[in-house]
């Protein structure tokens, strides 16, 4: 499998603060499941927000695609953008558009006519359980319903990489499980999954999965239960 | 080929981007009250410009010789010979002797009736009214020609009385300008604030949208056509409300029946320049929303 993903010494560094992440590298290969884990605070938004293109790193090099996307002109950004899906840890939907609307920006983002909208998504909100909910605004849905709504917008453009941060954190297990066996659904469509938590039960029943974990902004050796990316440039220091 | 249903559709998705009533709110109302300033001060402006090129027009070929003898025998005499000489001189399109009865009448009001009695030495005045062309040198050779004739009389053009006021009419069409550019300056500033304030109160959305990967053209969009569509109605407004009050302005001046007063008037081409006045106010709100967004746009990544 091709790298689709490489980091390359990168850091991270907001204004005069210490570096959020430094020296990360990795590689992450095409059709691949990768966890990132590791505590609250260890960098683990922040190297998402690389991935997704939320943000350039202070230093080092990112591809994605076979590109290097540090020093790619903005106005080339949005055709990246377009194959990531993102699935954020506030879900971020937009309040005043309904769930169907909601699923349906990436679509009308890159240009699909209106009239082609309509099946993908109502196809999208069946998939997810929230076929007669398509109306309702984010307000009115509970949490996982919004979680839902969250991952239909981020995988109805069919991306190549898809980045969900923290995507169990506000629902239960149940959920969870549901939420794990869509991406794992998606997976075998043939898209990278990223996907950062620190619940490592829920890490545990995606078999097949590679894991990174990151301590204090570097990339550390990961769980004994876990298996290291193969395609990882970051050496394993403990038990592997 | 999208079907025009599908246009449509896809249109008001995108309308659906922007919750309506954030942007809408005062924006239209101040803009229709800069419009109805604008067109105003526009107006006033046209108006009297018009007036002093019609004054000038009037002022600049016409003058008046005065006869200044004493005696009222000798008086007529040279007037006649003064008359007829005016009017063999190729400067000269007609001159007319100004009844002395007129002339009294006019005097009347300040001299009482002595004006009448004759016993005041009244210069007799002749209008006269000069070919086409240069104005100023015509009056230097009839100056040179009434000089010739007699030292007893005096020409003076029209435009030396009224110049002063001319050039007051004039001053006030020039602030009537600097007024609208004001006003522009003004309207262009206002969209400039409302745009960023949209711009900040809609971050999260644009943050998705960006996240998604819209470009920054695509989001600029949204905001011109929100603002575009303010100003246009606020413009439309503006722009009515104007119209009414010149319409009445002028049937008042009209009614004033005094020739200075109703020069003061505007043409079709003025009419056209007040029309352009609010097309011109939703272009540039347009743009102006559209230069801010993109501006905030590119600070982000």
């Amino acid at each position: 499998m091709s790298a689709i993903v490489q980091f390359e010494n990168v850091g991270l560094r907001y204004g005069l603060d210490s570096e959020t992440l430094s020296d990360v590298s990795f590689s992450l290969s095409s059709g691949g499941f990768y966890f990132l884990t590791g505590a609250s605070g260890a960098g683990k938004t922040s190297l998402l927000k690389l991935l997704y293109l939320a943000q350039r790193p202070s230093r080092g090099v990112i591809r994605l695609f076979g590109e290097d996307v540090v020093t790619l002109p903005r106005k080339r950004l949005p055709g990246f953008r377009r194959r990531i899906g993102v699935v954020f840890q506030d879900f971020r939907l937009v309040p005043h558009l309904s769930a169907y609307d909601n699923i349906a920006l990436p679509l009308r983002v890159s240009g699909m006519e209106e009239g082609e909208i309509d099946a993908p998504v109502v196809e999208m909100l069946n998939w997810v359980g929230l076929g007669d909910r398509g109306q309702a605004r984010p307000a009115t849905l509970s949490g996982g319903e919004q979680q839902r709504v969250a991952i239909a917008r981020a995988v109805i453009g069919r991306p190549e990489i898809l980045v969900a941060d923290e995507p169990t954190g506000n629902v239960d297990a149940d959920m969870a499980r549901r939420l794990m066996t869509l991406f794992e659904a998606l997976n075998r469509l043939g898209t990278t999954i990223v996907v950062a938590t620190h619940d490592l039960p829920l890490i545990a029943q995606v078999s097949g999965a590679q894991m990174m974990r990151l301590d204090k902004g570097r990339l550390a050796d990961p769980t004994g239960t876990l298996r290291y990316p193969p395609q990882s440039q970051s050496k394993p220091q403990g038990n592997a | 080929m999208p079907s025009h249903a599908d246009r449509k559709a896809s249109a008001a998705a995108r309308h659906r981007l922007l919750p309506g009533g954030r942007l809408a709110g005062p924006m239209p109302w101040i803009i229709a009250i800069m419009m109805f300033l604008t067109v105003l001060a526009a107006a006033a402006g046209l108006g009297l410009g018009a007036a002093v090129r019609s004054m000038s027009a009037d002022l600049a070929g016409r003058a008046s010789v005065q006869v200044v003898e004493a005696d009222a025998q000798v008086r007529a005499q040279l007037a006649a010979r003064t008359l007829t000489a005016l009017r063999s001189s190729n400067s000269v399109r007609a001159a007319d002797p100004v009844d002395p009865a007129a002339l009294a009448d006019q005097l009347r009001p300040w001299l009482g009736d002595a004006a009448t009695s004759g016993d005041l030495p009244v210069p007799a005045l002749i209008d006269v009214m000069l070919t086409p062309g240069d104005a100023e040198a015509k009056i230097g050779s009839l100056r040179r020609l009434l000089a010739n004739l007699s030292p007893k009389l005096r020409i003076e053009p029209h435009a030396a009385f009224l110049l002063p006021l001319a050039g007051l009419m004039s001053a006030l069409g020039w602030l009537s300008a600097g007024v609208v550019l004001l006003m522009i300056l003004a309207t262009g500033a206002v969209v400039v604030l409302a745009a960023r304030g949209a711009h900040d109160s809609h971050r999260g959305t644009i943050d998705v949208l960006h996240l998604m990967g819209s470009t920054d053209v695509q989001i600029a969009r949204l905001f011109q056509r929100r603002i575009g569509l303010d100003a246009l109605m606020g413009s439309a407004l503006g722009f009515s409300f104007a119209a009414f009050v010149i319409l009445l302005i002028g049937l008042r001046l009209a009614a004033t029946g005094s020739d200075l007063i109703g020069a003061v008037e505007l043409d079709m081409r003025g009419w056209l320049i007040l029309v352009a006045l609010p097309i011109f106010g939703v272009v540039l709100a347009t743009l102006a929303a559209r230069w801010t967004v993109l501006r905030a746009l590119g600070r982000a990544l």
